[in-house]
């Protein structure tokens, strides 16, 4: 297998943001992810949604260079993820689920570290981590260590570390969680004006509702499989989301039963 | 209702041994551990048996009065409570209060410390086995004695509780236990020498302390068995209300802490300060530099190691006023520059899964190398420098400085191209970010020592030769050996340096995911 130099890539014409083919994990005896093969087009809003555990923190991890896959390949704007890591890496903002931050820093020095570290111009990442914080409402707590942040506050802050080189794709691992109704409006209108100028976001989420209303396209993930793909529209087919998914994942079984929980 | 919660901490215990085989070596090397003082302390127990009844007396309480001051402190100083039955996690059962209390309070004696209290308490009984008496009175003593130690250990770390979960409270008191643990050789000398210049206090000592909270269920047996019921009687008493005490102390702590959960207050602040990151060089690996030495400042388990260094030159120094020569002065400087050095060889596993943001940026691995060798060396290099010209000012051996420096920049130049290329390919325990530097988590015990141990003996090697001229200008005396030594620990060290920082950005680039995996399972 041939991977893409990146400069030929970037020139041809339309393409996918992320194409993942067969990726597949597996943790000792426990296969995380059975192969998962996905085309994200390029400036679309894309969910992926799935029951806990269903591996959408495993998949998004092996395609943002955080995990390495045992089998399958992540191609990021025709950059391979495994083979050019660094020059994908450049592609992608991230924000991982479920691993810390270096927390002993203020918010705005967290930033600020994250912007240097991708070896930029110093007053360019200064004027933009000012704009973050606002962004992020944050600007009051710029001085404020991260480890005595809210729940919410840590996750604007490690989205805000994530934006700060103007990444051509976002990936965001439940982006929403534990953050306020306020702060998810503002998140989600800067998403969206970054989708319209030609920006592509991927989140994950188990909050169907919200992946509904905010996104164009949607993958429903459940035992490391993907079950369905595509426009929003396209895969709800009329129903709601949710209904679907559950239909999907199939684990509308249980509801039966219980009887004993009415007669208290 | 106590069975149950008894069984559920074994479960957990069990379980947590089944994570991973090598928490189960760490278990098995600590309980090993506690074996060998356990039977040593019983058998000395066993042998008072036949001694004096004063003597016995005397010990007996004065170790028993030791073991509750220790089951009262280490808890809070340590912050390294086992939290495994914290009462908050019951909050939404309805327990019952009493029986929450004694699940809890007998749960309290299932882990190592609680059994080798347990075991060495009931030892005391075979020393008091005189006649049936004495050893009744003791097994009372006993069993009063270790519930106490259980109890007092609760209330205390319920009453901190809320504030020990404060961050400034955790960082400050972490750091302010160095400095009595590092100074622990001198206050130990001087404690003995003054114990020791008044031998015949002991028994009066311990004769006071039994009729404190602290001596009185140890000196049960001693009493009855020297024939003092009545004194006896009224020492159980004492030990009997104390622990009632105690136990309605925990309880209404308890009732407390169920209903106010722990404040962490921490005020806003704006920003307006990049602190070293306005001042290093904007580029990655100055980036790294800048945020390794604020955490060298910030977070306790970094700065904890470094109170130790201008501790050192007390201790030794203490040494030397002990016995007469400062020779062991010498050690200062090489020692420190080992120490500092080594200490970055945990760097990744200090940062834990904060790590990814290295990873997920894409910073090469020579910057991120780079940038935490050039943190350590930013203070290290002063320290070192100083250490050295001191003492060779306090020896007034100007002659021996060059060889002394070379030596000790050798040290920590090539120790710190190692220690580049240890983190970047080996993980090891460390305490978690936010943790006291004092709490371990269990588990990879042994790929640690493995780590650490080897990580030395290569470190060994690797500055014999600055090693061996500084031999040969203690041996011919000639000082051009001295002045070889400098300029072999500067270029030899500073050519190892560059060859760590290499190699290791060169397998941090190589194999960054699976650092981070497994630090993932260190979480």
């Amino acid at each position: 297998m041939t991977a893409p130099i990146p400069d030929q890539a970037s020139n041809s014409g339309p393409m996918a943001a992320l194409s993942l083919r067969g990726l597949a994990k597996r943790f000792g005896g426990k296969i995380a992810v059975d192969g998962i093969s996905l085309e994200v087009p390029a400036g679309s809003f894309f969910g992926i949604v799935g029951p806990n555990g269903a591996g959408k923190t495993t998949t998004l991890s092996m395609a943002t260079g955080l995990l390495r896959p045992d089998f399958g390949t992540a191609v990021v704007h025709g950059v391979d993820v495994w083979q050019h890591p660094l020059q994908a890496k450049r592609l992608m903002g991230i924000l991982p689920d479920g691993v810390r931050l270096f927390d002993r820093l203020t918010g705005e020095q967290l930033i600020t570290y994250a912007g240097l570290l991708r070896g930029m111009d110093r007053a360019v990442v200064a004027a933009r981590v000012g704009e973050l914080l606002a962004a992020m409402d944050l600007t009051e707590d710029a001085g404020t260590l991260v480890v005595d942040y809210s729940a919410g506050m840590t996750k604007k802050i490690a989205l805000a570390s994530a934006l700060i080189h103007a990444p051509r794709l976002l990936v965001l691992d439940e982006p929403f969680e534990a953050v306020d109704p306020v702060s998810a409006t503002n998140i989600r209108s800067i998403l969206d004006r970054y989708v319209a100028s030609g920006g592509t976001v991927i989140v994950s989420s188990h909050v169907m509702d919200l992946v509904q209303r905010m996104c164009d396209h949607v993958a429903v993930v459940a035992r490391g499989r993907l079950l369905a793909a595509g426009t929003v529209d396209q895969v709800r087919a009329g129903a709601s989301l949710e209904e679907l998914f559950v239909q999907l994942v199939g684990g509308h079984s249980h509801t039966e039963g219980l009887e004993w929980l009415r007669t208290f | 209702m106590v069975a149950h919660l008894l069984r559920l901490k074994l479960a957990l215990l069990r379980n947590g041994l089944r994570r991973s085989p090598w928490q189960l070596v760490g278990m098995a090397i600590a309980g090993l551990y506690a074996l060998g003082v356990v039977s040593t302390l019983i058998i000395v127990l066993v042998l008072l048996r036949n001694a004096g009844a004063e003597t016995a007396h005397t010990a007996v309480v004065l170790g028993g009065s030791a073991a509750l001051i220790g089951w009262g402190v280490i808890p809070v100083v340590a912050s390294a409570t086992d939290m495994t039955l914290d009462p908050s996690r019951f909050s939404t059962f309805a327990i019952p209060m009493r029986q929450m209390l004694t699940g809890l309070a007998l749960g309290g004696l299932i882990g190592i410390p609680g059994v080798a209290t347990t075991l060495v308490a009931l030892a005391t009984v075979v020393t008091w086995s005189r006649d049936v008496l004495p050893a009744l009175a003791a097994l009372v003593g006993a069993c009063l004695g270790v519930m106490t130690c259980v109890v007092l250990a609760k209330v205390v770390t319920t009453a901190t509780a809320s504030l020990a979960a404060s961050r400034r409270f955790k960082d400050i008191s972490a750091i302010a236990f160095m400095v009595p643990l590092v100074l622990l050789g001198p206050i130990v000398a001087g404690v003995g020498r003054s114990v020791s210049a008044s031998a015949g206090f002991l028994p009066e000592f311990a004769r006071t302390l039994a009729w404190t909270p602290l001596g009185a269920p140890w000196a049960l047996g001693g009493d009855v068995a020297s024939g003092r019921p009545a004194e006896a009687a009224v020492k159980l008493l004492v030990s009997v209300a104390v622990l009632g005490l105690l136990a309605w102390c925990w309880k209404l702590l308890l009732e407390r802490a169920l209903v106010t959960p722990p404040y962490a207050g921490a005020g806003k602040r704006r920003g307006g300060r990049l602190g070293l990151f306005g001042v290093l060089p904007a580029t990655p690996a100055g980036a790294v530099m800048a945020r390794s030495l604020t955490y060298w400042i910030r977070d306790p388990r970094y700065s904890g190691s470094l109170v130790v260094i201008p501790l050192l030159p007390v201790v030794l120094g203490f040494q030397g006023t002990q016995t007469g020569s400062y020779g062991s002065l010498a050690f200062l400087a090489p020692v420190s520059a080992f120490i500092l050095a080594w200490s970055i060889s945990a760097d990744v596993s200090y940062d834990n899964t904060a790590f990814a943001l290295h990873l997920a940026t894409g910073v090469r691995g020579v910057a991120d190398r780079l940038g935490r060798a050039l943190a350590c060396t930013a203070f290290a290099l002063p320290v070192v420098l100083v250490f050295s010209i001191g003492y060779a000012a306090f020896t007034r051996n100007w002659a021996a400085l060059p060889g002394q420096l070379g030596l000790s920049l050798g040290i920590l130049f090539t120790g710190l191209g190692l220690s580049s290329v240890v983190s970047a390919r080996y993980t090891v325990t460390v305490p978690l970010p936010g943790d006291s530097p004092f709490k371990k988590p269990p588990g990879n015990v042994g790929q640690t020592m493995a780590v650490q141990f080897v990580g030395m003996m290569v470190l060994m090697v690797l500055v014999l030769p600055e090693g061996v001229l500084l031999a040969a200008h203690a041996i011919k005396g000639n000082v051009l050996f001295g002045w070889l030594n400098l300029a072999a620990g500067i270029v030899l060290g500073l050519a190892l340096f560059l060859a760590g920082v290499r190699l290791g950005g060169k397998w941090l680039d190589a194999r960054g995911p699976e650092l981070l995996a497994q630090v993932n399972v260190n979480r």
